[in-house]
């Protein structure tokens, strides 16, 4: 095990140092050729970004580096937490942006003459609509993962993270993506390909630092000091491993010019739809939701002081769900032009889903055995629970949705919305927060948050939000499908779209009421944090087990 | 269970789990994407489809950049109010050359994959300045900025270039005419000869007439705007396809 540790280890904090800035240099050099020579605007401007923050990151990187004064930044016998910090602010200020966009959009469908401005086109719905889902999805949400993913597999596997600077590189390099990728869309840069926007440049550069994260996370493995790998970690090594295969086959693409910004896709027609789809369906499945998963695996059993409830469960729903749910994207084409054996092949996959979904949750819940007075008195068990059972609803619709018959009528509707709302704010959002408040105070050695009524406030403005949200969403989106489909007494359609528009006004305030209750339930969240940080209120004192800085860690694997 | 104590060896070497899980994520998407690409009964046999003309596909990148496809579907399902509403069900055949694809998945606004010829240029123009104007429920965001934007075009011979490479039937004519024909299909009874060109050239690859409509799209015969070139693409969506030719049931349509 030394000698492995000793080779990970490279020569010394110098050489890791050295290879990040060589990489960074090579690319700041690159992209200052391109902005010099930039066909477009926009990849001009996106040059120039990317040329600025890759400069800044080697100065930065620099003087530090000479102010270690022949210190090892990367001693082995410490944990890497300084990273995971940056993760936690990083996935709160996010997570804030993402919300705040996503209501802004709900408010343009609501009231288009207050918030649509014609000679501002950026502003328009088409443009932040992606910046609201990448937001959420990517920045908070990745950065919920990559934050995670770092602190549980040194705790489970008891070493620091492998790769010393590289750590550093995935993160930085992970969030210049999201720059790139959030500004691209008010430039009006897109693929069009939901959830896959970002143009071929920033695809590119997402796979070096992909590749970097799944590197880390292996040598990280490969230098553990437990024989097995804890559960938690085989999530989140599906969800790098299966993320990789996603992002490089859905964005295989031909740019129109090296130094432009422009591309068109590889595929085209029916196949480029179930290739999109097959990805747009598994970043559910392996961003939102193994990914999730394991923060649950790790996070409900330590917070609960409770052994996962059960180990062949976890087993036996891994391996099924996985398998099953990269076969499921067909789904999202019913009755369109696909060939009917794929969308039949799709549908029944995704109902053979709803038992591995439904396992994940059970193991999650019943993990709480003999220990459900938690429910009551933590409000941030009661969030990840609460989590578990908005992922076990929405996994149950989400084969209902499935079925062609019910998918005729959902389909193009608001009920989509309604959907991936109550999983991504329910389940995403909610178990995200809870892995948020137990980090905090753990990685700030703080002996509590720094309000627990804060957390009850935040609990029950996000629940009511959510409720407001999907309630709202569902009986928009019903109403509009029976509206497109009725018929008249004579036999001709009974509506003009734009009725159905109109119908749904209520309900879209509603919506928009309930996003507005979430933002501030995560608000109430950053504020507690901060203060939770700064060691005010009850976080005050210093915990007493946690004090000693020691080589050998306090915490084990939950198992 | 001496499967699940099978399972310990995974869990103790992390490039055996990494192999395990990349074969278990890898099988569905085998079956179900790669028989798409040479099974020949994926795509119908039609008559009428040709590749965009330059106009068109600048339009049609306008329509992505804007963000079109977050409220509308290009996609009509074979149900009888969608048919009725928005006129004959999509055929893939119909998206044989869209990269990427346009399908959507929310209607916040109706389909559009058949649009084309439906209203005047000058609805169009009307509705894409200001919805309200023509449609006062409309919650759709104006798009007055681009009647005001030239289009840009300097590098439209790479854009045809990259789609041949990707499959799209463009001839070398075409490509070489790609600047003439752009202009020539925004400005009728200026240039006769390249007007006539283009129609040949794009009638010629549908072997179907009236396909390739000439229009002042924008009704501003100055200037070649980033309006005219989303006109002219909203006004040829879905137009293409002989329909009287098309048999539905025959056997090698049937999927």
């Amino acid at each position: 095990m030394s000698t492995r540790a000793d080779i990970s280890r490279g020569s010394g904090p110098g050489f890791s140092i050295g290879t990040v800035s060589l990489l960074t240099g090579l690319v700041a050099l690159g992209v200052l050729i391109i902005a010099g020579n930039a066909a477009d605007p926009m990849m001009g401007a996106h040059a120039w970004i990317f040329f600025f923050l890759t400069v800044a990151g080697l100065m930065i990187t620099g003087f530090w580096a000479g102010s270690l004064n022949g210190r090892n930044p990367f001693d082995p016998a410490f944990y890497e937490d300084t990273i995971v910090k940056f993760g936690v602010a990083a996935a709160m200020f996010w997570g804030i942006a993402g919300f705040l966009v996503g209501l802004i959009i709900a408010l343009q469908l609501t009231w288009p003459g207050i918030f649509y401005f014609p000679d501002l086109g950026w502003t328009n719905f088409g443009r932040i609509r992606p910046l609201h889902t990448s937001a959420v999805i990517f920045a908070f949400g990745g950065n919920v993962l990559i934050a995670t993913s770092f602190y549980v597999v040194q705790r489970t596997c008891r070493t620091r993270l492998a790769g010393g600077m590289w750590p550093w590189f995935v993160f930085w390099g992970y969030n210049l993506f999201i720059v790139v990728a959030g500004t691209g869309y008010l430039l009006g840069v897109t693929q069009s390909r939901e959830y896959a926007e970002p143009e071929w440049y920033a695809d590119l550069w997402l796979t070096i630092v992909w590749v970097a994260y799944l590197l880390v996370f292996l040598g990280t493995l490969w230098k553990r000091k437990e024989p097995h790998i804890y559960v938690a970690n085989w999530f989140y090594l599906s969800f790098i491993v299966t993320i990789a295969m996603l992002h490089i086959v859905n964005n295989l693409a031909i740019p129109v010019s090296l130094t432009g910004s422009k591309s068109y896709s590889l595929f085209a027609g029916v196949q480029d739809a179930l290739t999109q789809w097959w990805y747009g369906h598994n970043a559910v499945g392996f961003f939102l939701t193994t990914g999730f998963l394991a923060i649950m695996y790790y996070f409900i059993p330590k917070r609960v002081n409770r052994p996962v409830y059960s180990y062949r469960l976890s087993i036996v729903h891994f391996w099924s769900l996985i398998f099953i749910y990269i076969w499921a994207g067909p789904h999202h084409l019913h009755y369109t032009a696909l060939p009917q054996w794929a969308q039949t092949l799709g549908m029944v996959f995704s109902v053979m889903l709803w038992m591995p979904s439904w396992g994940g949750m059970i193991n999650g819940v019943m993990t709480l055995s003999g220990a459900w007075d938690k429910l009551r008195t933590d409000p941030v068990v009661r969030m990840m629970i609460v989590a578990l059972a908005f992922y076990g609803m929405s996994t149950f619709e989400g084969p209902l949705m499935s079925v062609r018959a019910v998918n005729a009528l959902s389909h193009y509707t608001e009920w989509g919305i309604a959907h991936v709302h109550s999983g991504s704010m329910g389940w995403v959002g909610f178990i995200s927060f809870g892995a948020l408040y137990c980090l905090t105070p753990w990685l700030w050695k703080r002996k509590a948050l720094y309000s627990k009524a804060l957390v009850e406030w935040h609990f029950w403005l996000a629940t009511l939000g959510i409720l407001f949200y999907i309630v709202a969403m569902y009986v928009a989106g019903i109403t509009e499908g029976l509206m497109w489909r009725a018929y008249n007494e004579f036999g001709f359609l009974e509506y003009a779209f734009i009725e159905t528009v109109k119908a749904k006004h209520i309900m879209y305030i509603i919506r928009a009421a309930g996003g507005g209750l979430f933002l501030l339930g995560a608000l109430l969240m950053a504020y507690n944090l901060v203060r939770t940080a700064l060691g005010h209120g009850e976080a005050g004192e210093t915990a007493a087990n946690d004090a000693p800085k020691t080589a050998t860690p306090v915490l084990q694997p939950a198992e | 269970m001496s499967i699940m104590d099978k399972h310990g060896k995974l869990e103790r070497h992390s490039l055996l789990l990494t192999v395990g899980i990349l074969a278990a994520v890898s099988i569905g998407g085998i079956v179900e994407i790669a028989p798409l690409f040479y099974l020949e009964n994926t795509i119908e046999k039609v008559e009428g489809m040709r590749p965009y003309t330059p106009l068109e596909l600048k339009g049609r990148n306008i329509y992505i950049r804007e963000g079109c496809y977050t409220c509308h579907s290009q996609m009509v399902r074979p149900l009888r109010d969608e048919v009725e509403r928005y006129g004959h069900y999509s055929l893939a055949a119909e998206s044989m050359y869209d990269h990427p694809f346009q399908w959507g998945s929310k209607r916040t606004g109706p389909d559009l994959a058949r649009v084309g010829g439906k209203y005047s240029d000058e609805w169009h123009l009307d509705h894409l300045k200001d919805p309200k104007s023509v449609v006062p429920d409309s919650i759709m965001p104006p798009y007055a900025f681009l009647a005001k934007k030239e289009l840009r075009f300097d590098d439209i011979e790479d854009h045809l270039k990259a789609l041949r490479l990707a499959g799209v039937p463009y001839t070398d004519d075409m490509i070489a005419n790609a600047k003439a024909d752009l202009v020539a299909q925004a400005s009728p009874n200026v240039d006769f000869d390249a007007e006539d060109a283009l129609v040949a050239r794009y009638t010629e690859a549908s072997g179907r007439d009236g396909t390739v409509k000439v229009s002042d799209f924008d009704l501003n015969p100055g200037a070649v705007t980033e309006m005219d070139a989303l006109i002219a693409y909203l006004q040829m969506t879905g137009t293409l396809v002989d329909f009287s030719t098309y048999e539905a049931n025959d056997l090698s349509n049937r999927r």
